[in-house]
């Protein structure tokens, strides 16, 4: 026997998670769109509600349209296992609700997508769980904030809108030295940008409405485990190691090893939480990602011609994008993210909020409104839309200055999005 | 649950259920480097279904401590040993890939204390390549590659797994990446060199069923078959379509063997 020949990204990205059915011979992946399933006898019955056999109970908790995609970012990401969400909010919520309760701390980056600063700010203290902000570029701010109660360090792979870039390796070494998992949310990136588990992150979730789907019709969220944390050397994790009298006492690391978060989240979270995909939502996002490769090349070759044009444009203040070399994490940026740094990044205009808003108004290519990660390019004032909870001071500390403007480049011709871009600017300038 | 085998501290899977008295016990052996965690759903069933499960982390393996035994007829004993101290006169006897040739060397050389005996992912010879043991020497990633991607078949790489959101080459590959340094080499090199495998076949006395993955390429089928010629009495079931991650690959067709003879 010679040497195993492993599959790579591209096939993985169309074949991965899914065996053609075997009733049908169906190539493509059915929508099960099915809210319970049959079974065979009340003993076969039990026996999945035990955890004896395989199988599905209820779509809340499991789907077989669901299983496919779960298992097919499993394998992008180079995870165990995963499980589809509502959106990606639900599953950063999911990832929380199941490593913490009441009384529990996390360390987070302070530039973060603005709805998941509202559930770190605002909502999860009212249920007991406080969340210390930190530079994301400061890694010894992230250690100095663990405390005893901390029980996840937390970013994004690229910040948002900052693009600051998350030095994966140096902070999840820090993570693992306090017994604590390190998340990340890599929606901007996806899996043909960064392996943020290659680079030592434990836990990835996703807004699979954005890249991963790339047709920007559905919302969806993918929480990843990478089954490589060692929940039961760190004392900070009772409910992956002690009984769950939730479920007959179950004792997650003891009975799923590696894959103990990603069963307690689904054996918890999905049923209790109930924040679920529905089927129909899991087959368009598989849609998209059969072609996630191809699409990520040209977001990324789009994203550097106008991230040139801009740069040298006389209208423009600054451009905010890690592929510069003047942007803080060039080198970082070349190290961690080779393929690219993605689609998403700001610019300022000269003359701010007013110019802005009248670059905004004068654009008819871009599409004015609050997502990333189309297939068409998108264009959005961070200030008064996404971050419009986030006060003056919390707004300079995520380095969203009045005037910034956010651009999402999809796969239009770059010279047609140049053009849009130019008559832009020029309503700008004028005034 | 944890009990002392010869003076070192040893981890017991049970099916997350405590043992009653006078219940028949099922014992199941896992493979070289893994641990008791590739038998949850049958010890689950099992534990449900009136038995006593013992799943034990073998020496230097999991939970358990000691180092990797580094032959099969050294871990048949300690598998008796083990049943002494679980206080179990008799069990049924279920092993996988290692794990069968040691539930193997169990019945043949301890034929009272078998009730029946199940080999699943089974062969004699049970031989590794050079590549394989020498990277495992080295505790090179490379021996946990080919162990994984050699173990399932080419469907089973791309998915589709019958427990659903659980990528099955990543579960592998991060348990095996658990395996303390020289676990793995110590495995195989049991594997390699047990000898006496059809002696023992042919000492089997209790009822036994082979559990084969028709598109395993590390213990084939042929030479399951062979084995199973040696066995009086013995039935064999194939596995379609499953290479030799069975429990993984086909968990409720396994089961549904399993029911058959423990």
């Amino acid at each position: 026997m010679s040497k195993p020949k492993t599959f790579g990204f591209d096939t993985l990205t169309l074949h991965a998670g899914q065996q053609p059915d075997a009733t049908t011979g169906a190539r493509a992946t059915p929508i099960y769109q099915t809210a319970s399933y049959v079974f065979k006898s009340t003993d076969h019955a039990a026996s999945i509600f035990n955890t004896e056999r395989t199988g599905h109970v209820y779509s809340r908790i499991t789907n077989p349209t669901n299983a496919v995609l779960e298992e097919r970012i499993a394998a992008l990401e180079g995870g165990v296992g995963a499980i589809a969400t509502a959106s990606g909010q639900a599953a950063c919520h999911l990832a929380i609700a199941t490593l913490m309760g009441a009384n529990s701390h996390i360390v987070a980056s302070r530039s973060l997508y603005g709805g998941t600063h509202n559930l770190l700010q605002y909502t999860l203290p009212r249920f007991g769980i406080d969340t210390t902000f930190v530079d994301p570029r400061d890694s010894d701010a992230f250690r100095d904030a663990i405390r005893d109660d901390t029980r996840l360090i937390f970013g994004e792979t690229l910040g948002n809108p900052g693009l600051e870039v998350l030095d994966i390796p140096t902070i999840s070494d820090i993570a693992h030295a306090h017994g604590l998992p390190l998340m990340v949310d890599s929606t901007f990136t996806t899996p043909y940008l960064c392996q943020p588990f290659e680079l030592g992150a434990d836990i990835i979730f996703h807004s699979a409405t954005k890249f991963l789907s790339g047709h920007g019709i559905v919302i969806g969220g993918l929480l990843v485990d990478g089954g490589l944390f060692d929940w039961e050397s760190s004392t900070r994790f009772p409910v992956l190691t002690e009984p769950y009298s939730g479920f007959h006492n179950m004792r997650f690391t003891e009975e799923f090893g590696p894959a103990a978060f990603i069963t307690r989240a689904r054996k918890e979270g999905a049923r209790d939480f109930g924040a679920c995909m529905s089927p129909t939502t899991a087959f368009h996002i598989l849609q998209g990602m059969e072609t996630l490769p191809l699409r990520m090349e040209k977001h990324v070759a789009n994203t550097r011609k106008i991230v040139s044009f801009l740069n040298d444009h006389e209208a423009v203040e600054w451009v905010s994008y890690p592929d510069l070399p003047d942007h803080p994490d060039h080198a970082l940026a070349a190290r961690l993210l080779p393929r690219g740094c993605g689609a998403v990044f700001s610019f300022g205009v000269r003359g701010g909020r007013s110019a802005g808003q009248r670059f905004i108004d004068k654009t008819e290519l871009l599409s004015h409104l609050a997502n990333v990660g189309d297939a068409k390019s998108l264009v959005i004032h961070p200030a008064s839309t996404t971050h419009h909870r986030m006060d003056d001071a919390a707004l300079e500390a995520a380095g969203i200055s009045e005037g910034l403007i956010r651009l999402s480049i999809g796969l239009e011709d770059s010279d047609d999005l140049i053009e849009d871009l130019n008559r832009g600017l020029r309503a700008a300038v004028k005034g | 649950m944890r009990l002392t085998v010869d003076g070192q501290s040893v981890f017991v899977y049970t099916g997350n259920s405590e043992h009653i008295h006078n219940q028949s016990a099922v014992v199941f052996i896992h493979g070289a480097g893994l641990d008791h965690t590739v038998w949850v759903l049958p010890s689950r069933y099992f534990s449900r279904h009136g038995f006593n499960v013992i799943a034990p982390d073998l020496p230097g393996h999991g939970r358990s401590s000691g180092v990797g035994l580094n032959k099969i007829e050294t871990m048949a004993d300690w598998i008796i040993a083990l049943l002494d101290a679980s206080g179990v006169e008799q069990a049924s006897i279920v092993g996988h890939s290692m794990g069968s040739l040691v539930a193997l060397a169990t019945a043949g050389r301890y034929p009272d204390r078998c009730r029946s005996l199940c080999l699943l992912g089974s062969s004699i010879p049970m031989s590794v390549t050079d590549e394989l043991m020498n990277s495992a020497r080295n505790n090179e990633h490379a021996a946990i590659d080919m162990l994984t991607y050699w173990g399932y078949s080419t469907q089973a790489q791309l998915g589709g797994n019958e427990n659903p959101g659980l990528w099955m080459v990543g579960g592998t590959l991060r348990l095996w990446e658990r395996a303390r340094p020289g676990v793995i080499h110590s495995g195989l090199q049991a594997c390699h060199t047990y000898e006496a495998g059809m002696d023992h076949a042919r000492a089997v006395r209790c009822r036994t069923q082979l559990i084969l993955g028709e598109r395993d390429i590390m213990t084939p089928v042929r030479y399951g078959r062979e084995l199973a010629a040696k066995i009086e009495g013995s039935q064999t079931t194939i596995v379609k379509g499953s290479a030799h991650s069975l429990m993984t690959e086909r968990p409720d067709e396994v089961l549904d063997a399993l029911i058959t003879i423990v």
